[in-house]
């Protein structure tokens, strides 16, 4: 037997769920890879698989897009259930929180609806447990009529018996609910008119047909050919019966049944006060409290551990002790004394090397930067903190056309933003991606960015407010514009907000090094590439040709023409840009006005390379094209008129 | 007896700027009509005004007439934008025409139906009818939206009001789902309520589409 046919023949297991139930977490205990989990609705867009062995034999792992409910509503949920109906799964997964399980048991009662084989994991029974619930496990087996196992996977508790209840999954148990006998009978006279093959029961897609679903609609007209005219005239009959409340009594049915089923397995003990994390819980969402407390997470996270300790202490260690002193003498030492020739040495080891520019970039600067920001990045995102701060500042993005759920892109942006672009899928309206994308490239500076930048500014008095009223400025500015300017609906706020919970070592671990190894794999070779095309560049003459073409520019801003190589590199890479301004302010070429002009200029001005393919990507040539256009011209003009207004006020000179 | 309706919007408007806008009287202009004007001499005829040179005055007699007739207006607003959902310029128009039809006890039976409502929908006091002092007097909670409970409230969710059925399904399958507990935690800067053991934040738009049955 060849490989293709062993992997095709493999028995998959679908994890599938709401969103932040631990599914990730279950998904990486079982094959033991790396893949994101997330505390945030809707991260994990990408669909990850994996294997595992269970008693010998091999399973194909798929963890889902979060998903409420068997009938789709965003994109996300779409793919889940598109899993589930192709992939033909030995095992269905349903993973949910034990504290929420009254609300998360109906969707278990769709799949098993749906005849696909369910094991139920009731999971974060610690936390249930803390609050006073209890649940009897064994009863809800019996009463479901489905294997079920209790577990809280953040402390792997439950793997074995997980493990141990797929190995033991009998794909003919089947259970049966059943709901008010008028509606039985309506189900029944759609259920009796289908005929054909599906992977779905047909109570399932009768249900599913009166609630309108498009997809299911379409598949059941190619199946059914000559009956499709009388499935639709049934359909329409009963929808038009139902008119007033068939989807919301669909959903008291199903609450019901559960009500039922929870009967006597949950109980619930009385008379706790708020626990300390409740209390803490408050204090984040209440603004007179939850600004303070935002603000000592963007000093204490961004700017002392990501500034200080990152772009500080290590940044010096690598880049001033390790390459400047010892690595990079030897290696230009060997580049002299073993390469004859003349572009080989400038390609490898000259003034924009691959390993003199390149990687000494990539390992000594940008790492270290990138690195601890992604650090405090997960801490905060495990913690839960994020929809909190959604919550508190949905009210100040609501005027610049967004809503609170974009605090996650945007915040991830000051790390780095080609991945925030790609984050902006979360979103849920086309005009909020694209308003997001517009700030991201115009006024969020990346870590790397950032770093240089803060380093650079904080030894010139007074010119670090500068920078950052001016990025201020401009970013409600542009968004309060784009919020009138881009077509589209309103943005409507709503999500859960998870228990704050103490962050997980090991999911910590897990989430950064998935980013960084994100980072390292889609960003080191363009800073490669980078330093190969400014090395052509240098050796053909065209940077000087460029640098000079862009003089001009320099001069209406009042600045040095060495600047306009600066921002030649920030067009390869944002943080070569800084660090370009950075190797000038050392040379003492620019006085403090200049030097914050071109800091202002530079951190408005054109993404990198990378954030520019993804916006390419992500939102289309030409929403891209224009954007790009848009915010080089802005940039330049901004530069141009806080030049003036610094000359004429006298501020900083 | 029934007023024209030219001169229903006549005391409307006298109403509003002499109970509102704290002025002790109405200029012709203001009104929108000439010192000859049928509908004034009507209201004349019933000493409901006076007229004194180029201002008109709301007399005692005419007080009572003139609340009813901002009050219908302003139930009109409600019905037409809260529950037929005509907003905008259209509903304005339409809310001019509708509140004439409000007369003889149909305020009351429309008063009631949106259970008692306080505010237009841009955001002036509706004046209370009897049929309010009756169900304060009764002690009637009724039903109201998310929007008009206290922070630390509870409430059972009556029903939701939203229009896009994508999001009532959201909602339903977050578990706001009518017959369920709804503990308010916050109102400001969103809302913030509990279902059970789970917590959600909503912004005002969508928390004034959920409605609750006090508790």
């Amino acid at each position: 037997m060849s490989e293709t046919q062993l992997s095709h023949g493999q028995r998959k297991i679908i994890l599938v769920g709401n969103p932040n139930v631990g599914k990730s977490v279950l998904f990486n205990s079982l094959t033991g890879a790396y893949t994101t989990v997330s505390n945030y609705p809707g991260t994990s867009v990408e669909v990850s698989r994996g294997h595992c062995d269970i008693d010998g034999e091999r399973y194909e792992v798929l963890d889902t897009p979060g998903m409420y409910a068997l009938l789709p509503i965003t994109e996300e949920e779409r793919v889940a259930r598109t899993i589930l109906l192709e992939e033909d799964p030995r095992v269905v997964v349903h993973v949910l929180a034990a504290r929420n399980i009254e609300r998360m048991l109906p969707m278990t009662l769709q799949l098993i609806e749906a005849g696909l084989p369910v094991l139920l994991v009731v999971n974060i029974l610690d936390e249930a447990e803390s609050v006073g619930m209890s649940i009897d496990i064994p009863l809800l087996q019996e009463k479901l009529g489905i294997p079920v196992v209790g577990a809280a996977l953040g402390r792997r508790r439950g793997l074995a018996e997980i493990r141990a209840a797929i190995a033991a999954f009998d794909p003919l148990l089947r259970a049966r609910f059943a709901y008010a006998a008028d509606l039985e009978r309506d189900i029944a006279r759609v259920a009796m008119l289908l005929h054909g093959d599906y992977r779905l029961d047909r109570r399932a897609l009768a249900l599913l047909l009166l609630q309108k679903d498009e997809e299911i609609h379409q598949r059941v007209l190619t199946v059914e050919e000559e009956r499709r005219e009388a499935i639709d005239n049934v359909v329409k009959d009963i929808v038009f019966e139902r008119r007033v409340d068939l989807h919301l009594r669909i959903s008291l049915e199903r609450k019901r049944v559960c009500k039922g089923l929870l009967d006597g397995v949950v109980s619930q003990r009385q008379g706790q006060g708020p626990t300390l994390g409740e209390r803490l819980s408050n204090w984040t969402m209440n603004p007179w409290t939850g600004v303070p407390l935002l603000l000592a997470v963007l000093y204490f996270g961004l700017y002392q551990f990501v500034g200080g300790f990152g772009a500080g202490t290590i940044v010096d260690l690598f880049e001033g002790r390790l390459f400047e002193e010892i690595i990079n003498p030897w290696v230009v030492d060997l580049g002299a004394r073993y390469l004859p020739w003349n572009w080989l040495y400038e390609l490898l080891v000259g003034e924009y090397g691959i390993f003199t520019l390149g990687v000494r970039y990539a390992v000594a600067i940008v790492l270290p930067i990138v690195g601890t920001f992604f650090i405090a990045f997960s801490v905060i995102e495990d913690t839960g903190y994020f929809p909190r701060l959604a919550m508190l500042v949905d009210r100040l993005f609501k005027r610049i056309g967004l809503n609170g759920r974009a605090v996650i892109p945007l915040v991830l942006g000051f790390g780095c933003d080609t991945m925030a672009t790609i984050v902006t899928r979360t979103l849920e309206t086309v005009r909020e991606r694209i308003i997001a994308t517009i700030l991201l490239a115009l006024a969020i500076p990346c870590s790397a960015q950032l770093g240089v930048i803060l380093g650079l500014l904080s030894e010139v008095p007074g010119s670090l407010l500068v920078w950052s009223l001016t990025l201020a400025v401009i970013f409600l500015f542009i968004g309060f514009l784009s919020a009138r300017m881009v077509p589209g609906e309103q943005p409507m706020f709503y999500m859960e907000i998870p228990p704050l919970r103490m962050p997980q070592p090991r999911n910590v671990l897990v989430k950064t090094l998935t980013r960084m190894q994100w980072y390292f794999l889609e960003i080191f070779p363009l800073f490669i590439l980078a330093s190969v095309m400014l090395w052509a560049g240098k050796m053909t003459g065209a940077l000087d040709w460029l640098v000079k073409a862009m003089s001009p520019a320099m001069l209406a801003l009042g600045l040095p023409t060495e600047v306009s190589a600066a921002f030649i590199f920030g067009f390869f890479r944002r943080d070569f840009g800084a660090a370009g301004l950075y190797d000038l302010q050392s040379a003492g070429l620019l006085n403090p006005v200049q030097l914050t002009v071109a800091a202002v200029t530079l951190t408005l001005f054109v993404p990198c390379v990378a954030q520019f393919l993804v916006m390419f990507k992500e939102r289309g040539g030409k929403v891209a094209a224009g954007i790009f256009v848009f915010v080089t011209l802005l940039a330049f003009s901004v530069g141009w008129g806080l030049n003036r207004l610094l000359l004429f006020t006298g501020v900083l000179s | 007896m029934n007023l024209s309706e030219k001169a229903e919007d006549i005391l409307e408007a006298l109403w509003i700027a002499t109970e509102e806008e704290g002025d002790n009287s109405a200029h012709l202009s203001t009104l929108g009509v000439g010192p000859d004007d049928e509908a004034l001499r009507e209201l004349d005829r019933l000493a409901y005004i006076d007229i004194k040179g180029e201002r008109v005055y709301l007399r005692q007699e005419g007080w009572g007439e003139a609340r009813m007739t901002v009050r219908r207006h302003r139930l009109a607003e409600r019905l037409l934008m809260d529950v037929l959902d005509l907003k905008g310029t259209t509903g304005d128009e339409r809310a001019c025409e509708f509140e004439h039809l409000l007369r003889l006890g149909v305020d009351t039976k429309l008063c009631t139906l949106l259970n008692h409502p306080a505010t237009c929908p841009h955001g002036k006091p509706i004046p209370p009818g009897e049929c309010c002092e009756e169900a304060r007097r009764h002690g009637e909670t009724g039903v109201v939206a998310l929007t008009e409970l206290k922070a630390g409230g509870t409430g059972e969710i009556a029903y939701l009001s939203t229009t896009d059925p994508k999001k009532m399904q959201k909602l339903m399958s977050m578990g706001v789902l009518p017959g369920n507990t709804l503990q308010l935690s916050r109102t400001y800067p969103t809302f913030i309520f509990k279902v059970g053991h789970s917590e959600f934040a909503v912004d005002q738009e969508l928390a004034r589409e959920i409605f609750v049955r006090k508790g």
